[in-house]
């Protein structure tokens, strides 16, 4: 540390990553993230260059590094507190996207089992002629083929099945 | 090794010009306390009333308090200094503790004594506000000197060195001011007093957090790489 004082940058480096494994350690102590120890690492890492005028090189510098990777690591942890005070976490800002498009279809999501159940409860006639025609997005032809029901009766059906789910997913909100 | 670390390293050990290490706290303590008493010598002679003072200095109660002054602002000068280096011990903070001691019980005695002799006149209110006003005045431009000198340790926890200098700040302006204190303590007097150091010590002591906070001081800032 004394030739780090006097500017010789190779001992310097050596020095700090020497000193890796005992700050890894300290650190560890009041951070169990990995990630949260080796931020508080550099944070000492930093802050040994800042004040590393203060070294005193008739005394022990294991001391000298202990106490200022303690104080980082517990600022750190005060840190830490302040802003988790502060911070609210919301359920729902995880689920808001930029993009209004995004959002639609994660609501559509969220709405599907609604929907679903909704369409069960519908009359059977009513139920097929919506998922042949808006589901499964056939023709009037292929659905009146398939069903063996004319296509004025299908339409009937399909105009029926959407006025009563709209009514009842109406009558939810 | 995460690499961050790894470059932070080699960016760390790149920037390290020679830096030039701080004498012990002992002698910075000793050079900024000697810079006050040539000041002092230079400003009392014109300012103290040192007739005044020699009929006082007979009174043994009134040399203990001087004593208890001088020797609290030496003791948190010295603490302050101390503390501000990060592998001194937080004991150091107890050093002014016994001669603080020493001046609050001196001066509250004289207070005491003062009350028992003059009965309501000893709650006199007037000059004592001067007091006041000198302790503050004499404060301002030490405590400010010392300031100037203990940042330059960077000290990782400035709230307690500020504390700590404000304390020796303001008994040595309690010391100077005794050259010039036509009067004896009375309770109000020490209120006053108190008022003062505590204001001194509390000012201090907020510029010591103000420093200590990253978002308003900038002491977290990162060394320039």
């Amino acid at each position: 540390m004394a030739a780090a004082q006097d500017g010789d940058r190779a001992a310097y480096e050596r020095l700090l990553r020497d000193c890796l494994p005992f700050l890894r350690a300290i650190a560890g102590r009041y951070h169990r993230a990995a990630d949260r120890r080796e931020d508080v690492v550099q944070d000492v890492l930093l802050t040994l260059h800042r004040v590393r005028h203060t070294y005193d090189p008739a005394r022990p510098f294991t001391h000298w590094l202990a106490t200022l990777a303690r104080r980082r690591s517990i600022d750190a942890l005060r840190r830490r507190g302040r802003v988790e005070k502060i911070e609210v976490f919301d359920e729902l800002s995880y689920e808001t996207f930029a993009d209004p498009a995004a959002n639609k279809e994660m609501s559509a999501r969220d709405e599907a089992p609604g929907l679903r159940s909704a369409i069960a409860s519908l009359p059977h006639g009513q139920r097929e002629a919506l998922e042949l025609l808006k589901l499964r997005e056939l023709s009037l032809a292929e659905a009146a083929q398939l069903t063996g029901k004319s296509v004025s009766a299908l339409k009937v059906n399909v105009h029926r099945a959407i006025k009563a789910l709209r009514a009842q997913l109406k009558g939810e909100e | 090794m995460p690499s961050s670390t790894e470059q932070l390293i080699a960016r760390l050990a790149a920037s390290a010009e020679p830096v030039k290490r701080l004498r012990p706290p002992l002698v910075r303590a000793a050079f900024w306390l000697i810079g006050v008493a040539a000041v002092g010598a230079v400003v009392i002679p014109f300012w103290g009333d040192f007739g005044l003072f020699a009929k006082k200095l007979d009174d043994p109660k009134f040399v203990v308090e001087l004593i208890g002054t001088l020797l609290t602002g030496i003791a948190a000068v010295i603490a302050a200094f101390e503390l501000s280096l990060p592998d001194r011990s937080p004991a150091w903070a107890w050093l002014p503790m016994p001669p603080l001691a020493l001046w609050l019980a001196a001066s509250g005695y004289n207070c005491w004594r003062d009350w028992i002799e003059l009965g309501d006149t000893g709650w006199r209110f007037g000059e004592s506000a001067a007091c006041f006003g000198t302790i503050i005045g004499f404060s301002i431009p030490m405590g400010a000197a010392l300031l100037f000198f203990l940042a330059r340790a960077k000290p990782l926890s400035p709230a307690p060195v500020a504390t700590m200098g404000g304390l020796g700040v303001a008994g040595l302006a309690a010391f100077f001011l005794e050259f010039n204190h036509p009067i004896d303590a009375s309770f109000l007097d020490l209120g006053w007093h108190a008022a003062a150091v505590g204001l001194v010590v509390a000012g201090t002591s907020f510029f010591g957090r103000w420093r200590a906070d990253p978002g308003l001081a900038g002491a977290e800032k990162p060394p320039e790489l």
